[in-house]
This record gives C-alpha cells, sequence and structure tokens, in this order.
C-alpha cells in the first residue's frame, strides 16, 4: 500500500466519522452546524487552539503510540499503557515533589527518569507472567491497569496528598521540574522531544538491525529464531519493556509539562486511544506522529464542543471508532489479496 | 496397478475442468487447462514446481476462482465459490502443509472439519462404518490412530492419515491430494498408494499430485502432465514411459539430462580431513556429504539440529515456517540468515541496498524465478524458495551444511539442481550432513551414509544393497 494511500485511508474515515456524527446529533436535535463548528473552533479555530489544545493533547497520544509501535512490530500486545502512563505520572511526582530544590537540569531528569523507571517496571510483571509462566501480556498488562488506578488513587489520598489535606490530589511540584513552556502558548517542550524520538525510531525501524529483529520477530517468530538465530524472548521482553517505559515517560511529561500535579484520572484514557494511534500509523513512527495529532485534535475539538455547544464530548468517540473500523477494513482487505 | 475405469471399460467423468485459466498478477499459472477426473480412478498429476497443478485442483475444490473456463461435476456445470460449495458436492482435499489444529484432539479436528455437514467421521468406538469405499478407508485409516491424541502429538504419518480422514469427513468421493507422499517413509508411502487404490476401485476418486514417477508408476490408471499452465499430456499411464513423462513435465530440451538422475555417483574415496562437526557419534569431515537414512522419528531431526553452531548452516525442511518469512522481501530474508555479514552489517546498522545488491545477483546465480529482490518471499513456488534457501545457506560460506529433506516438494528439475549444488559445495572442500524421507535421495547423493535407528548411529558398510539399507532403517538384521 503506497504512503499517499496509507494517509487518505484514515483522512477518508475521520471524514465519514465526522458526517455519522453530524447526522446523528441532528437526529438528536442538535444544532449539528453549530456542534461540528465548534469542534473545529476547538481544535483548529486559533493559534492557540492548535498549540495549548490540540498537541498539547497529542503528547501523551504520541508517546505511548510510539512505545505500542515497538511492541507491536514485535508481535507484543501491550494493552496496559493506561496503567503504566499513572504510575509514571506518580513516580515523577513523587521524584518531582522531593527534587523541587536541586538544581533544574538534574531535578527535571530524575523525574522524567523515574516516570520512565516506572512505566519499565510497571510492564516488568506482565514481562515475567510472560516468559516464566506463559501469561498472555494482553491480560497482564489489561488487568494491571486496575491495579495501577488503585495505586494512584491511594498515593493521592495517603502519601502524596496536598499539605491542606482538602483535595484527593498532590501538591504542585516546583517551577524547576517543570518543563519549558512555546512562549504565548500551553505547549511544552516534550512535544518536540517525541517528534525528534519518532525521526530517530523511523531510522532504527528502517535501518538498523535492531528494527529488523523487531519485525522478524513480529511476524514470524519461529522463523527468526531457527534461520535467523534470533534470541525471540528477549527481543519480545526489550519491545515490552521500550513501550512500557514510554507510557511512563507520557505520564511525567504529563505532571511536569500539563498539569504539574498528581490526581486520579489523569487521564482520560490516552493508554487505549493510543492503540487505535499505533494501529493506525500501521506502526510507522512518523505515521503515529499524524495519527497522535488527529486524534488530539479531536479530543480538543471534543472539549470544545462540550463547551460551546452543549455536546458531550464523548459524542467524538464515534469519529474515533468510525476511523477505526475504515482503518481495519483496509487492512484487511490488503491481507486478503491473493497470494500463491 | 491398472484399474479399469468402469465394468464396460468406458470412462465415467465424476469431475471435469475445462479450458481454465487463472493469473496472478502478470504470472499466468493456468492458461487453458483441461482435466477430467473419472469415476473409480487413481490419476496422476504431475508436473514441474510452478507448473499450475496446485492451482488447478485449489481451482476444484474452489479455493481460486478461475478467471475463465467450466467446472463440471457428476455432468453438473457448477460454481464453487468456495471450499464449502466443493465439500457440499463430495469434494474433499488434502492439502500439501498439515491443515489439523495442533491443539485438538484426532476426534475433535474430525468434528471441525466435518462442520455442519454432520457427516459420519468414522470413529472406531461408534458403529462401524457403512461398507462402502469411505467407509472402508476410513476404517483403514484408523488403524492405529488414538482419537483422543492431540494432533500436535502425532507422528508425521499419522498426522497425514488425520488429514485424508479430514478431507473425508464432508463424505467426499473425490479425493485431490496434493503431494500427500512428500513427508511419508517408503513403507508409509506404499501402504498409502494401497488404500487409495483399494479406496478407487470401490468407486471413490482421486487426484494424486506428485512429482515422482516411480510413484505415479506404482498407483495411477491415468495420468495428466501439466507444463506451464497447460496440459502437455494426458492418458493412461499403460501407454507411458518415464522417458515421455519426464518430457512432457520438463519439455524436450530439458527432458536428456534427466535420465541422469537416480544413477548413483561413483563412490569416491573417503578423504580422512579434519572433522568439522560431530553429535551422537556421526562425524562429518571435509569434502564429504554424509546422508541420514531413517523412518520418522528415530531421532534424526533432533541429531541433524545437535550439529548446529558456529560456522554451521542449516537448511530447515520447513522453508515456510522455518526457513523464509513469508511476508518479507527476499532480501530481508537473506538478511534474516546472514544477519552479521560485514558486507552489509556495520554496526548496529545494515546497509540494505547493498543486501539488494547481493540478493539481485543470487537470483541470477541460482536461477531463482522471481519478480526481483524487493519481492516477498511468499510470491515464489517452493522450488524457488528453497533455492533462495539453499543460496543463504552457501551464502554464509560454512564449513558444514546441514539439510533436512533438502528437496522436499522440489520438482525433478530443482531436485537436480539442488544436488549439484550440494556437490560442488562439498567437492570444493565443504562438508554435507542431510537427511531426506527419500531413501533414493540418500543413497544417490551421499557418498557416505549412516542409518538412524531409535536414536542410535549405525554405518551403513561400503556396497551394501538398498534392501540391506531398508533392513537396517527398521532394525532387523539380516
Amino acid at each position: 500500500m503506497s504512503l499517499i494511500r496509507s494517509a487518505l485511508v484514515p483522512v477518508g474515515g475521520a471524514l465519514a466519522g465526522l458526517v455519522i456524527l453530524g447526522v446523528g446529533l441532528a437526529l438528536l436535535g442538535y444544532d449539528a452546524g453549530a456542534a461540528l463548528g465548534a469542534l473545529w473552533r476547538g481544535a483548529f479555530g486559533s493559534w492557540y487552539a492548535i498549540s495549548s489544545a490540540t498537541m498539547v493533547r497529542a503528547v501523551p497520544l504520541m508517546t505511548i503510540g510510539l512505545g505500542l509501535a515497538i511492541s507491536f512490530r514485535a508481535g507484543a500486545l501491550n494493552i496496559g499503557a493506561e496503567g503504566q502512563f499513572a504510575v509514571g505520572a506518580m513516580a515523577a511526582t513523587a521524584v518531582g515533589l522531593a527534587t523541587g530544590s536541586w538544581p533544574a537540569p538534574v531535578g527535571l531528569v530524575a523525574t522524567l527518569g523515574a516516570g520512565v523507571a516506572a512505566g519499565a517496571a510497571w510492564i516488568l510483571v506482565p514481562v515475567i507472567l510472560r516468559f516464566r509462566f506463559g501469561v498472555l501480556e494482553v491480560i497482564s498488562t489489561l488487568l494491571l491497569n486496575f491495579v495501577a488506578e488503585a495505586l494512584v488513587s491511594y498515593a493521592v489520598q495517603g502519601p502524596l496528598r496536598e499539605g491542606k489535606g482538602i483535595y484527593p490530589q498532590s501538591d504542585p511540584i516546583g517551577s524547576s521540574v517543570r518543563l519549558a513552556l512555546v512562549p504565548g502558548t500551553r505547549l511544552h517542550v516534550g512535544f518536540f522531544a517525541v517528534v525528534a524520538l519518532a525521526l530517530v525510531l523511523s531510522v532504527l525501524f528502517r535501518r538498523s538491525g535492531w528494527g529488523f529483529r523487531l519485525k522478524a520477530v513480529g511476524e514470524a517468530p519461529r522463523a527468526a529464531a531457527v534461520a535467523g538465530g534470533i534470541r525471540v524472548e528477549r527481543t519480545v521482553a526489550v519491545a515490552l519493556l521500550c513501550s512500557g517505559a514510554l507510557a511512563g515517560l507520557a505520564g511525567a511529561f504529563e505532571v511536569s509539562g500539563v498539569t504539574y500535579a498528581l490526581f486520579q484520572n489523569l487521564s482520560p484514557g490516552y493508554g487505549f486511544t493510543a492503540i487505535a494511534v499505533a494501529l493506525i500509523a500501521r506502526t510507522n513512527p512518523v505515521g503515529v506522529i499524524g495519527a497522535g495529532l488527529a486524534f488530539g485534535a479531536l479530543e480538543a475539538g471534543a472539549a470544545g464542543m462540550q463547551r460551546d455547544a452543549g455536546v458531550p464530548a464523548v459524542a467524538v468517540s464515534i469519529v474515533q471508532a468510525v476511523i477505526i473500523i475504515v482503518a481495519l477494513l483496509s487492512v484487511r482487505r490488503d491481507s486478503t489479496e491473493a497470494s500463491w | 496397478m491398472g484399474i479399469p475405469p468402469s465394468s464396460d471399460g468406458t470412462l465415467t467423468p465424476v469431475l471435469e475442468l475445462s479450458q481454465i485459466r487463472k493469473r496472478f498478477g502478470s504470472a499466468m499459472a493456468l492458461a487453458g487447462a483441461d482435466f477430467i477426473l473419472a469415476r473409480g480412478e487413481v490419476h496422476g498429476l504431475l508436473g514441474e514446481n510452478g507448473a499450475g497443478k496446485s492451482t488447478l485442483m485449489h481451482v476444484a475444490f474452489g479455493l481460486f476462482q478461475p478467471d475463465a473456463g467450466e467446472i463440471k461435476v457428476r455432468d453438473r456445470v457448477v460454481s464453487l465459490r468456495d471450499p464449502a460449495a466443493a465439500k457440499r458436492l463430495g469434494i474433499g482435499m488434502v492439502h500439501q502443509h498439515f491443515t489439523s489444529v495442533p491443539a485438538l484432539t484426532v476426534e475433535e479436528n474430525l468434528w471441525l472439519a466435518a462442520g455442519r455437514h454432520g457427516a459420519a467421521i468414522g470413529n472406531p468406538r461408534g458403529a462401524g462404518s457403512a461398507d462402502t469405499a469411505i467407509g472402508r478407508l476410513r476404517r483403514r485409516l484408523w488403524e492405529g490412530l488414538d482419537p483422543a491424541a492431540r494432533a500436535e502429538d502425532l507422528p508425521v504419518g499419522a498426522k497425514q492419515r488425520l488429514e485424508i480422514l479430514q478431507a473425508l469427513a464432508s463424505d467426499a468421493e473425490i479425493l485431490l491430494l496434493d503431494e500427500p507422499t512428500a513427508v511419508l517413509a517408503p513403507a508409509e508411502v506404499t501402504e498409502l498408494l494401497g488404500l487409495l487404490g483399494e479406496f478407487a476401485r470401490g468407486g471413490g476418486s482421486v487426484v494424486f499430485i506428485t512429482h515422482k514417477l516411480d510413484e505415479a508408476f506404482a498407483a495411477v490408471s491415468r495420468v495428466t502432465v501439466l507444463r506451464r499452465g497447460q496440459v502437455t499430456y494426458s492418458g493412461a499411464i499403460d501407454e507411458c514411459t518415464p522417458a515421455g513423462l519426464a518430457r512432457a513435465m520438463v519439455g524436450d530440451a530439458a527432458a536428456d539430462q534427466l535420465v541422469l538422475l537416480g544413477v548413483p555417483i561413483e563412490a569416491r574415496e573417503l578423504g580422512d580431513g579434519p572433522v568439522v562437526g560431530s553429535a551422537n557419534g556421526l562425524e562429518a569431515r571435509e569434502g564429504e556429504i554424509v546422508g541420514l537414512a531413517a523412518v520418522e522419528g528415530n531421532g534424526q531431526r533432533e541429531l541433524l539440529r545437535a550439529l548446529l553452531g558456529p560456522s554451521v548452516a542449516f537448511v530447515p525442511e520447513d522453508r515456510t515456517t522455518e526457513g523464509l518469512i513469508g511476508g518479507f522481501s527476499l532480501t530481508e530474508n537473506l538478511v534474516l540468515g546472514l544477519s552479521r555479514d560485514p558486507r552489509w552489517a556495520t554496526g548496529a546498522w545494515i546497509d540494505w541496498p547493498a543486501a539488494r545488491r547481493r540478493m539481485a545477483e543470487l537470483l541470477g546465480q541460482f536461477g531463482i524465478r522471481a519478480s526481483g529482490a524487493d519481492a516477498p518471499a511468499r510470491s515464489l513456488s517452493g522450488g524457488n524458495q528453497q533455492k533462495v534457501v539453499l543460496a543463504r545457506a552457501f551464502e554464509a560460506k560454512p564449513r558444514l551444511l546441514v539439510a533436512e529433506n533438502p528437496t522436499r516438494g522440489l520438482d525433478i528439475h530443482a531436485t537436480a539442481f539442488v544436488h549439484e549444488q550440494l556437490r560442488a559445495y562439498a567437492r570444493g572442500g565443504g562438508s554435507v550432513v542431510f537427511y531426506s524421507t527419500d531413501l533414493d535421495e540418500v543413497l544417490s547423493l551421499a557418498n557416505r551414509v549412516v542409518v538412524m535407528v531409535r536414536g542410535a548411529v549405525v554405518p551403513v558398510p561400503a556396497g551394501a544393497s538398498r534392501r540391506r539399507v531398508g533392513a537396517m532403517m527398521l532394525g532387523v538384521s539380516e
């Protein structure tokens, strides 16, 4: 499938989804034109909407999505990015609060590093379960999401609770461990780091031995082992750890670049939406950036639609669903083309 | 065994394929092929790899839709939208690769195959099968099969029986078998051919795809030969000579070379060169080709794997699941096996253009028919895939090459090519250890033969007869 077609499919899906959303809203008695207008303005209406809503919301989707692209390439299904994001955010908050008085770069690096380490540690359990006991990572990573949620809930009501003790949330982290913002916007520099990471991964996937081994293991583990002499388990384990680490980094970015504090439900489902982002991008890192921006725009637009037109933000999941279905249909069509 | 077509000597067609055309992309797989299968016959379908045999049978089984042509089953024009339609018409197929579900038991696999059709599967625990051709064949196939055994635990011969039972599960009176003997030991082949003959005499009809002329002469009553998608011969086997069939299969020019096949190469003087690999008492020395003769399941596969190590190249039997990655390009498959080759591996990076150039050269050197170095491996025919695996193995410049059924599923032409490559490699100082389920291949290719029986390596004395080797394989001393 050509590059142009692989980009056209999700765009077509988005347009179809928007049409369906508009028709549905009209049937329900909403002013569809006003709602879609608010959606557009929320995502792209101004430089501020683009930079401070769409791009900010795209960062966690892109960061997690890149990690999932690595694991999906290796044929491993990490469904637990939501949990890895949460523990990443929690660890970053704890370290950020503790290192707030340190010199700026050291504290910030420690804060982000804590997120990375926590995300990787969170997926280490499923990795061990898979290779020691044969537990499918799909199940173990999914279940650990609930554990992570409970852990964050405990943290914000216990050890990390704000000094005032009023709300179940942490104190704000100090300014030295916050990510710099683009002037005049709420966009933090994590965005550029992720785009750079995508470009690096893109090269690694296409040109490095590691990228090749990932793909071989994902495509045909047996042939990878017999013909390629590749250590399949190790390759898959590293891929899963990378995906956990990046989801943890996304959590750290969110705390140190957007919210500056930890609270429950920090993520509106980024860990799950990012699965769609990675799949629609077909695990192509540059595609992840594009798909992350598109889904970020939808999330931003949804907020605008709720604010300005009184349409529940969740209505936008119709558009996301249509994009996913269209993308899946196109994958199916490609794979059923005759081979002999 | 000449099976009479019917009592009055005329043929009653049960399956007629007329002027079938099928194109895959730019490749014409079938260019107007005609095929008639009669009641009560085992019909041999011969041809080189890529001649269109499998494609033609896939059309008859509803797996492929022909671009043009007509299909008649029992004198009625039919359109086979899918295999389910073919099964409803009593057509069953045994594929080149096993299709049973490994985790399911024998019995569960059969119920799965029977599907909603709900035909009796002839379980020996159930009431005796009807005394029809199908019933009798079922009973014979069931012998020694445990209904509760998992398919993955079955030895290869039993797996093949299960495949045939699955094909019969829809009460198929027309059986299409795509190289069913490729994985079987000689005794199992004889037995299978006998069963099929019996089935046909009872009124069943069998299409038997094979490369092996001796099997064709032993088992079939009529034969159709395909070459490049067209029928080059069709008629009674009694009227054929091996040379004539070979000519029909490969064309006139190539036929002369084929006469040499099957003639053992002169046993060469065995050097006492350095040992380059050893396992379980088997030593491989420079410049020799060691052939392993064994009945399936005597530890030969484990022995081959025990020989693997640094500077040893391995040609696994199953090129589609172990040798190659079907979705990868030929270049990627080359790099898969040679990931540290300095020509394209520079530190952590792979120089893809360099690998692609080398693969393109190998396509020419080995006469691999592919659209290019970027073609996905699965777009190649089996023989050409094997050439890729072999080219890659030689490319590693190994001191020892270990091969498992190196010519499985290859036609005469490709087999000769592979043998010549292996001989040339040994002449150049390399060492080959190979195992083949085809005893004749072991005897003709190897300059030293060892037998494996119950896990032990037994050397074959010089000048031993084929019969002696066969007895040794069975652990019988004469």
